[in-house]
């Protein structure tokens, strides 16, 4: 039996990021709105109290705040030809759940993208020529860097972002990231102070040439008290970020920056351990009427709202989409249907160099504590006499030295035994490691569906992935390798190892939760499944908010873009859907 | 054989390991939170240790077996004590007591099938299943290879060589590569997981690298480059010391 309930203005599917951004926004504007997380209430407090949150075996590796296989998996496979099959342990990316969702436990690199990533294939196309990225298909976003200034600065604000401009109003900043777009004004904190690794990094592509630059952070620098009233504190460096809540109020999530506010708005309502099943859609496919949900006593509840906006992680934004028939689901055989278009992922490789005699300290870190050098990523650089497109960032961020999942050893060290065990005290903190993040661009075999075999525990289909690296990335991502064999060289330790990545992307070390594309806006409804204010072309009271929108990927972390995103939307349904329900773009 | 939790070692379970999504899966209701942060006292539950001086899941000959393999993975020396010795079988048992052994958390609804590399594991054993499958092999192994005797009873180069042999899946069992990652990768989390857990007995893995533990501010120190880091581990049940005045 469904239950129905009375009728909301706005349903928020997914309370993280962009859930709490948006339904602050709209509440703000004095809808009444009601979200629906299908994890747990989590807060700081309770959940992530300084007493046992510095456990490596319960969240890193158990993944204790992490969405659950068993709850909702998904298939992987390469190519078409092969038959996807279930990642019965999540590996390769690792999906939130619970109130603030995957900004619970991310690292807090906060980026903006470059200029030109926004504009892509009109930027590529001018400077290269049409030919050059044939093989892919790469989209402008239909939203420029210089229109979302002001909702990045909103972000990094809320957040109390910690970095360094480099590009205020057009004028290079000393000490910033050189490449980065212009903006209006600095970050709120000023950089961390450097732990001895990234310093040393830092002096190597100094002495290259290279602009390293403090990683700009959403551990915070210093206490901060953000534009809503909310107090943080600064980071202890307690190397226990990345898979775990902050117990510090020092990682800006949902929870450190938001949610104290807007959950006392008696406009607000969220509802946890509630599964939204589908979006329900008028007799004629063409609005949306609320949605369906399910709560943990499997009572199901229908919840009619006249704007339904879905703030899930991004691949599951995807398939509540193809599981209620919202738009035309992707087919890579004639590439037509947009809904599973261009997923993207990120394009990664790791580098080590073993010192002797050092004292390098890996415990002493934060998520994004770090030096990073853009003069290879995006096209900061010329490709004309390159055979690729593209790039990465090259990372020095050592987050970490949980001993159960890092302990460096130098290729060739026996697994177990005394020569394991010699070789792993040796090094343990005589290791310095730093990595790049490369662009990840859209091919016409890479999409996600649904898969025709494997079910939920509903009986719903999971989500399909179908990916492997495309040649042009896997080539830039050897570039970069070179470039940082480079670095490792200048470092001068005892032994450098530098990775190069190979295709057939293998879902089970873990790589990156950097999953984009799949409901990506644009200008084109043939080609993009949200318009540029995230308003599906096809049911027009629903929004998808999330790096789900990027048309491809580029050579940095995305929640900053997501972020923006939330704000982008937000303005857009604040500014012009309530004075005119409707689309917003005509098609 | 297996042993059946009793009930009341099953509830110690779920509370000890945190595992309250699944107790409360059962129970709970879905809860609707407006007007006001919702606060539970003492909602979330940090781990406990077990009772010691039994096994709850291995069987003697299994916690035997287990005792003498993570014995060999990480040997005693001048380094630090064994695994045998830092509690790796008893972290090991405890491990699969839980939610961890019976795959709870994971997709287990089939079809199974043959996978590819890139697609991870794919069968429909949990690790339960694989370690008592897996031990069995390995002395059923040196039983008719090695003078009848149980893995346990070899010397200790026998032991590694056998060990080895598992290791690049060079034994009449198909299994073998697999179980002896999953037992590495077990060793490897008992030696150097909280202490809370029942491994790294008086936090010997992070003394014998210089890991710190479960320390919360590192603010005087992010600056100290290249300087030895001068305070002890501590775990998240805080130092041996504690117990009588920490001086």
């Amino acid at each position: 039996m469904v239950r129905r309930l009375p009728r909301k203005d706005v349903v928020v599917v997914g309370l993280g990021w962009t859930g709490s951004i948006m339904a602050h926004e709209l509440t703000d504007a004095g809808l009444d709105v009601v979200a629906i997380e299908r994890g747990p209430w989590r807060d700081t407090a309770t959940d992530f109290n300084v007493g046992y949150a510095a456990d490596e075996l319960r969240y890193a590796v158990r993944k204790d705040l992490f969405l659950q296989p068993a709850q909702e998996a998904m298939t992987m496979r390469n190519d078409v030809s092969q038959t996807a099959l279930p990642l019965r342990d999540y590996g390769s990316f690792l999906p939130g759940t619970g109130v603030g969702g995957a900004g619970t436990h991310w690292n807090g690199h906060t980026w903006r993208f470059f200029p030109s990533d926004f504009r892509l294939k009109t930027h590529l196309t001018e400077r290269y020529g049409a030919d050059r990225i044939s093989e892919f298909q790469i989209q402008d976003w239909g939203v420029t860097y210089d229109e979302l200034e002001n909702a990045f600065d909103r972000f990094e604000y809320l957040a109390g972002i910690s970095g360094k401009a480099g590009n205020l109003n057009g004028t290079i900043q000393s000490g910033g990231n050189p490449f980065e777009g212009p903006r209006k004004r600095d970050y709120p904190l000023p950089p961390m102070q450097m732990t001895y690794a990234p310093t040393l990094f830092a002096e190597a592509a100094r002495s290259l040439g290279l602009h390293p630059f403090p990683t700009p952070s959403a551990n915070l620098s210093k206490a901060y008290v953000n534009p809503l009233g909310i107090a943080m504190g600064q980071c202890t460096a307690c190397g226990f970020c990345e898979r775990f809540g902050c117990a510090n109020y020092s990682k800006a999530s949902a929870h450190t920056t938001v949610l104290p506010v807007l959950m006392r708005k008696s406009n607000f309502e969220a509802r946890t351990e509630c599964e939204v099943l589908k979006i329900n859609l008028a007799p004629d496919g063409k609005s949306a009427t609320g949605v369906t949900y399910i709560n943990v006593s499997g009572e199901i509840f229908e919840q009619p709202a006249d704007l339904v906006l879905l703030n899930a992680y991004g691949l599951f934004n995807i398939r509540l989409m193809l599981l209620s028939g919202i738009g035309k689901p992707y087919d890579p055989s004639t590439g037509e249907g947009t809904v599973g278009r261009n997923y993207c992922y990120q394009t990664n490789a790791g580098a080590q160099v073993f010192f002797e005699g050092k004292h390098i300290n890996p415990f002493i870190g934060a998520g994004s504590l770090g030096q990073t050098a853009d003069d290879y990523n995006g096209d900061a650089f010329d490709h004309g006499p390159l055979d690729f497109v593209g790039g990465a960032g090259i990372n020095c961020v050592p987050t970490n030295g949980r001993p159960i999942q890092y302990r460096p050893v130098p290729p060739g060290t026996p697994r177990w035994g005394s020569a394991w065990k010699k070789a792993t005290q040796q090094f343990y903190n005589n290791t310095l490691t730093f990595s790049s993040q490369g662009s990840s661009y859209a091919t016409r075999g890479n999409y996600v569906d649904l898969d025709p075999t494997y079910k939920d525990r509903f009986g719903r289909p999971l989500l399909r992935i179908t990916f492997d690296f495309p040649d042009n990335d896997i080539r830039m991502s050897h570039y970069v390798s070179d470039r940082m064999q480079e670095i490792a060289n200048a470092l001068g330790g005892k032994q450098a190892v530098v990775a190069k990545l190979q295709k057939g992307w293998n879902s089970v070390p873990y790589q990156s939760t950097h999953n984009t594309g799949g409901a990506i806006m644009g200008t084109d409804p043939a080609t993009s499944a949200v318009n540029r204010h995230l308003q599906s072309w096809d049911v027009p009271n629903v929004f998808v908010i999330g790096a789900s929108a990027f048309p491809q990927n580029a050579g940095k972390n995305p929640t900053g873009p997501v972020g923006a995103l939330a704000f982008w939307a937000a303005d857009a349904i604040r500014n012009h859907y309530l004075k005119n329900p409707g689309r917003l773009v005509e098609a | 054989m297996a042993r059946p939790l009793s009930l009341l070692d099953r509830r110690r379970f779920l509370s000890s390991t945190g595992i309250l999504l699944l107790a409360a899966a059962s129970g709970a209701r879905a809860a609707n939170y407006s007007g006001s942060l919702p606060w539970k006292p003492f909602a979330a539950l940090p781990p406990s240790s077990f009772a010691d001086g039994r096994w709850y899941v291995l069987t003697p000959e299994e916690a035997r077996t287990v005792e003498a393999i993570v014995d060999r993975l990480i040997p005693a020396d001048d380094l630090s004590m064994g695994g045998k010795e830092a509690g790796c079988a008893t972290f090991i048992d405890r491990q699969l007591a839980g939610s961890y052994g019976t795959s709870d958390r994971l997709y287990m609804q089939g079809p199974f099938l043959p996978g590819l590399p890139t697609q991870g594991y794919q069968g429909s054993a949990t690790p339960v299943g694989r370690y008592r499958d897996g031990l069995a092999a390995l002395n059923n192994h040196t039983r008719a290879s090695l003078g009848g005797k149980a893995f346990f009873e070899l010397a200790p180069a026998d032991q590694d060589t056998v060990l080895q042999a598992f290791e690049a899946g060079k034994v009449d069992y198909k299994a073998a590569a697999g179980f002896f990652n999953l037992v590495l990768q077990n060793t490897m989390e008992g030696f150097f997981a909280d202490p809370i857990y029942g491994g790294n007995k008086d936090m010997a893995g992070w003394k014998f690298i210089g890991f710190p533990g479960a320390r919360y501010d590192y603010r005087d120190y992010m600056t100290a480059h290249n300087q030895p880091f001068p305070l002890p581990p501590l775990s998240i049940a805080g130092r041996p010391e504690w117990k009588t005045g920490d001086r």
